[in-house]
């Protein structure tokens, strides 16, 4: 909400100035978010009128003005706007003034003619950036007079960002109370006297749906002008106050909406029809609004409704037909009280937001409709004429909002706050804020006034406590607590250690948006139906991704576009997918992974070193370190997104736990991502899993080493090779690894040779060297039986 | 015997003039080999008496000693300038760029959430975990804020397509309420349970975008409950976090008050710093709280027994706090430019 400092101070003045009466505010829980003077500082400039206005001799676009200022003599000032005739009244920078940006006016000679001041535009004085010509001033207004106090620019204009639980503070009276209360200066809220009816116009008032709006006044003005203009101080006001001034009925409803509270609507009497009614609609009921918007409200929206047709939404907006024009004679004025319930979220259904709505959603004070309908009353005659009817107070008491007594256990108050305050202390002050405490039992109970809504329960009585006593003044203390040692499980890793070990091997971690592409699903993961945004922020992040990969490989493209060639990134983060028996909520799988991509040269380019494109293997080790000590196997894969003959799916202890390949050279072309990155994708949790290292007894007897090599068609994998020599091999055959791969000249086109280093040791022993001819000779044979495969000679 | 004298002297010098191995070897020949002069002296011994003999074998023997030594010496000094030589060839441009892999580095936010979970494991909080896609009733509802509510439109909430009781969390504050599910249950029919001191890093979701605001980014949520945990502790626990994450004493911290749904007394935390660019400016940084009951209720505690506090923090904020980063945007698009300014 936005007020005029000056209007507040009407009401309640501390001895503040304005940065002190902010930070109050702002401690107090009502955030001050600018407080913006009107003008910037400028002085001696004042309101004067045009007397004449005469060409310059020697410049066709300067004009020679006698001005009245005030002075007595009128003086004479050169101008160059296109807009200075006589009679106009304008501001006058006096010769001594000093105008923003610490710009002095002093006496000159302008092309041969003296000038002695300056006539002003609005940008000169800083209130706008219109410099089309001098600021127009509005008739009415004293010359001679200063311009700051003539507009009321010696004001500052706050904006304070309220909770939804502050309804109260939502006008004037609400914050200068608030004000009196923080600082026990007096609050002077304006006297509001019934105006008595002068004529007997009346228009019933029927409550149908008494639950959401317990009380309606209702009055009928009769020849009122509503082109009357407002009154200068009131559109200064509304205006130091964010409210734009439109006409007078329209001004004179906003402005006790500001000053009180409480919204109004004004009605063109002539058009309504018979007994107004608050009703829900009927079933397809449309209501045009003054926003030009037709709606089809639903059931449980209130209306306001003459016979003849729903007229308005009730607390939210006022209805096309039935508002006021300039031609208006005959208003009828509403002053209601809307439940919140029944307001609230019906304006952001339809999808705008109005002050009314604003105001009833979070609670208007019940008691103030009476009050606030006199005051419109008194200043609607007073600018616009007229006559008054009486009020028609529709009320059915039984539906106002009860105000029970909240009870509150000062123990408990200390025990919440951790703060040792007196019953005494807490009484004082809660009775600043109207909120008087009646003892009952060493518990106080405790009747909020009509116009908090905010005030139902202990905590909330607890919290008013802390805000008058001063979060400030509670003690900021080192807990205190059980000391137990947390878990640190030594057969888990946690994601940090996933993180630093991929940081270590070359890899920049990133954060991708959760929210991808539909087209990616398509193309990377062979997902035509994936999760569905409702409101996506654009086009492009309209699905939840089911896969890391299209993110990396959506940062390759923007890295490429900014010379980066070589990218090496790597993302924790959750996927998103359909599964009806979903945990922990139903429907969705939403697992934690890691995935890791690269592209561009193998090692960063560096002297000595030939340049090499990283490939599969590399990556693969990545991987594989990442699981270290643990053993991944690998098995062919057929996936959207990869190469179909450089795929892998990761097993880990059995289990399928993500995906390892080439990225498909198809999207690499369509997405322009260069050079065939690599990338894998693994579930979090199975890399988390770290198993508890198992001591085995060290043979102290030597190792046997025999080198083997197998030549195999190229089609059979080397982990199928090493599973097939295992199925052979005696106990005393430790180790069976890959130390080589040979295709070429001495082997078939169609052929490979794999070189495998067999380690062999007894632990209690000395081999001896025929058992150890024995074990190759078994191994070899193996092979040759179920895999076709000869010994490389 | 001064032609003894004279012949060590010549050996020393011809040692001396040897000029490598060989040439020294061939030295050597001269008077140590089978004709040379020593041993041609040493044969001659025979044709002298035995008197005679003995006292002239030992002067022989002497000078073949100091040749001999000298002889070593020359030896050791070939080596020696024979192994500075080799060194000195060998040397390299020791200002030439090593070699091998270089390093990776963690997301800045990360950087920051691994301090922040260091920090609060210190006096005992432990991470929790829950799902991005949310329910409704964990997001909202069982956070005290029913249908309606106008703290509802303070969230500019994702929904998904076709489901109006899942969204994308908006806050990490459901995860309060899982973790008191949790907790409760697994010390269901006990007399008295532990006190419940979690944080829960993550991402969470609305529907904004400009330079300070991303329709993603983190939250960590931080939640104790205990049989009297108070407001002031709360103020003890944010106040000595931020001092210790910031590193800085004389950091202000003020505490305002505000409202959330789900904490009652809420209040505001703003942050000044003593010294740097933001010097003096107040800076709001997390909102907090004393649990509200009805939430305390929602997570299956009886508000009776147990108090608590939670409080909300901007991990992305604190870290453009820390580093002076000023648009949100670059912590999202994946430039390594920016990215590897955190290593």
């Amino acid at each position: 909400m936005q007020f005029s400092e000056n209007w507040l101070r009407t009401f309640v003045s501390p001895a503040l100035d304005s940065e002190a009466l902010g930070h109050l505010l702002t401690m107090a829980g009502l955030e001050v978010e600018e407080a913006d003077p009107l003008a910037p500082p400028f002085s001696s400039v004042v309101v004067a009128r045009i007397v004449e206005t005469d060409k310059h001799p020697n410049a066709d676009k300067l004009k020679v003005c006698k001005v009245d200022a005030g002075q007595g003599e009128p003086l004479q000032i050169v101008c160059g706007a296109p807009n200075a005739a006589a009679g106009m009244l304008v501001p006058c920078a006096l010769v001594g003034a000093v105008l923003p940006g610490g710009f002095a006016i002093k006496a000159a000679k302008l092309r041969g003619v003296e000038s002695f001041g300056m006539l002003c535009s609005a940008r000169e004085l800083g209130l706008s950036e219109d410099h089309g010509g001098l600021l127009a001033l509005p008739e009415g207004l004293e010359v001679g007079q200063d311009v700051r106090a003539a507009l009321g620019l010696d004001d500052i204009r706050f904006t304070i960002k309220l909770t939804p639980n502050r309804a109260d503070c939502l006008s004037l009276a609400g914050v200068a109370r608030e004000v009196a209360a923080l600082t026990d200066a007096p609050l002077a809220l304006p006297a509001i006297e019934a105006v008595a009816p002068a004529i007997d116009a009346r228009r019933a008032i029927v409550l149908d749906a008494p639950e959401a709006c317990p009380r309606y006044c209702g009055r009928v003005l009769r020849g009122v002008d509503a082109r009357a203009a407002t009154p200068e101080w009131m559109k200064q006001r509304l205006q130091a106050s964010g409210v734009r001034a439109i006409s007078a009925l329209v001004d004179v409803t906003n402005y006790v909406m500001m000053e009180l509270g409480q919204p109004l609507h004004a009605f063109d009497n002539t058009k309504l029809q018979g007994a107004i009614h608050v009703r829900h609609p009927r079933a397809g009921e449309t209501v045009r609004l003054l926003n030009e918007q037709t709606v089809t409200p639903a059931a449980d929206t209130l209306l306001i409704a003459d016979e003849a047709c729903a007229l308005a939404l009730a607390g939210v907006m006022g209805g096309e037909e039935s508002g006021i024009t300039l031609d208006t004679t005959e208003v009828f004025l509403e002053s209601a009280f809307f439940a919140p319930a029944a307001i609230a979220g019906r304006a952001r259904a339809f999808g705008f937001s109005s002050d009314a709505s604003h105001r009833f959603e979070r609670g208007v004070d019940f008691e103030l409709a009476r009050t606030a309908i006199e005051r419109a009353t008194r200043l609607i005659l007073d600018l616009c004429g007229g006559e008054a009817g009486p009020v028609e107070d529709a009320v059915s008491p039984q539906h106002l909002p009860a105000r029970p007594g909240v009870r509150l256990r000062p123990a408990r108050a200390r025990r919440v706050l951790g703060v040792d305050l007196d019953d005494d202390t807490i009484a004082a002050l809660l009775a600043r804020v109207h909120l008087p405490v009646r003892r009952v039992d060493g518990d106080f109970l405790v009747t909020p006034p009509s116009f908090r809504f905010d005030i139902e329960i202990e905590e909330d009585l607890i919290e008013e406590v802390a805000r008058l006593y001063g979060y400030d003044n509670i003690p900021a203390v080192p807990p205190r607590g059980d000391l137990c040692m947390l878990e640190r499980s030594e057969s888990s890793r946690n994601a940090w250690d996933v993180r630093h070990l991929l940081a270590g091997r070359d890899y920049q971690e990133v954060v991708n948006f959760s929210f991808v592409d539909a087209a990616w699903e398509r193309d990377f993961c062979a997902n035509p139906d994936p999760i569905r945004l409702a409101n996506p922020i654009a086009s492009q992040m309209n699905v939840m991704r089911s896969s890391l990969i299209p993110g990396l490989a959506a940062n390759v493209l923007v890295n490429r576009n900014r010379q980066q060639d070589r990218v090496r990134v790597f993302e924790i983060g959750r996927c998103f997918e359909r599964k009806a028996d979903g945990e922990p909520v139903a429907g969705f799988h939403q697992p934690l992974r890691v995935a890791a991509l690269a592209t561009g040269s193998a090692v960063r380019e560096q002297w000595g070193t030939p340049a090499r494109q990283v490939d599969f293997y590399d990556v693969k080790g990545d991987l594989e370190a990442l699981f270290a000590p643990g053993e991944l196997s690998f098995e062919s894969l057929s996936h959207p997104a990869l190469h179909p003959g450089r795929a892998a799916t990761v097993l880990f202890q059995g289990r399928r736990v993500g995906i390892l390949g080439e990225l498909h050279p198809v999207w690499v072309q369509r997405y322009d991502l260069g050079s065939a990155p690599v990338a894998f994708e693994v579930d979090l949790d199975a890399v988390l899993h770290a198993a508890l290292p198992a001591y085995r007894e060290i043979s102290r007897q030597p190792a046997v080493i025999r080198d083997l090599a197998l030549v195999v068609a190229q089609e059979v994998s080397a982990a199928r090779v090493v599973e097939v020599l295992r199925t052979a091999a005696p106990a005393i055959v430790r180790e069976i690894g890959l130390f080589d791969v040979y295709q070429g000249k001495g082997i078939e086109p169609e052929k490979k040779s794999l070189a495998f280093r067999v380690l062999m040791q007894d632990t209690q022993r000395t081999l001896e060297d025929a058992e150890v001819e024995q074990a190759v000779e078994a191994l070899v044979r193996q092979a040759e039986t179920t895999l076709g495969a000869r010994l490389r000679g | 015997m001064d032609k003894l004298d004279q012949l060590v002297q010549q050996a020393a010098a011809e040692f001396a003039a040897a000029a490598d191995g060989a040439q020294l070897e061939q030295a050597k020949a001269r008077y140590l080999g089978k004709s040379g002069s020593l041993t041609e002296l040493l044969k001659g011994l025979g044709k002298l008496d035995p008197e005679a003999r003995r006292a002239a074998g030992a002067e022989i023997n002497r000078a073949k000693e100091a040749v001999e030594a000298a002889l070593e010496a020359r030896r050791t000094a070939l080596r020696e300038a024979a192994l500075l030589a080799q060194l000195a060839a060998e040397a390299l441009d020791v200002t030439l760029p090593g070699r091998g892999n270089t390093t990776g580095g963690l997301h800045p936010t990360s950087r920051t959430l691994e301090r922040v979970e260091a920090l609060f494991r210190s006096i005992g909080f432990v991470v929790a975990d829950g799902p991005e896609i949310e329910t409704d009733w964990h997001n909202f509802t069982a956070l005290n804020t029913p249908e309606n509510h106008p703290a509802r439109s303070m969230h500019d909430t994702f929904y998904l397509e076709g489901q109006d009781d899942v969204l994308l969390r908006t806050h990490t504050s459901p995860v309060q309420v899982r973790a008191m599910l949790a907790h409760v249950a697994r010390y269901a029919g006990q007399e008295s349970m532990p006190d419940i001191r979690v944080i829960a890093p993550g991402r969470v979701y609305r529907v904004d975008s400009d330079a300070t605001h991303s329709p993603m980014f983190h939250q960590v949520e931080g939640l104790w409950v205990g049989e009297n945990v108070s407001f002031a502790d709360l103020k003890g626990v944010i106040a000595d976090f931020l001092r210790k994450f910031f590193e800085s004493d004389d950091l202000q911290v003020r505490f305002r008050p505000s409202f959330f749904p789900f904490t009652e007394p809420s209040a505001e935390i703003d942050v000044a710093f003593m010294s740097g660019p933001l010097e003096g400016r107040w800076l709001e940084i997390a909102g907090c709280g004393s649990v509200h009951p009805n939430v305390l209720r929602f997570g299956g505690i009886d508000p009776e027994r147990y108090t608590g506090f939670a409080f909300g923090m901007g991990p992305d904020r604190l870290t453009m706090l820390r580093y002076g980063v000023n648009d949100l945007r670059l912590f999202f698009e994946g430039d390594l430019r920016f990215l590897s300014q955190f290593r």
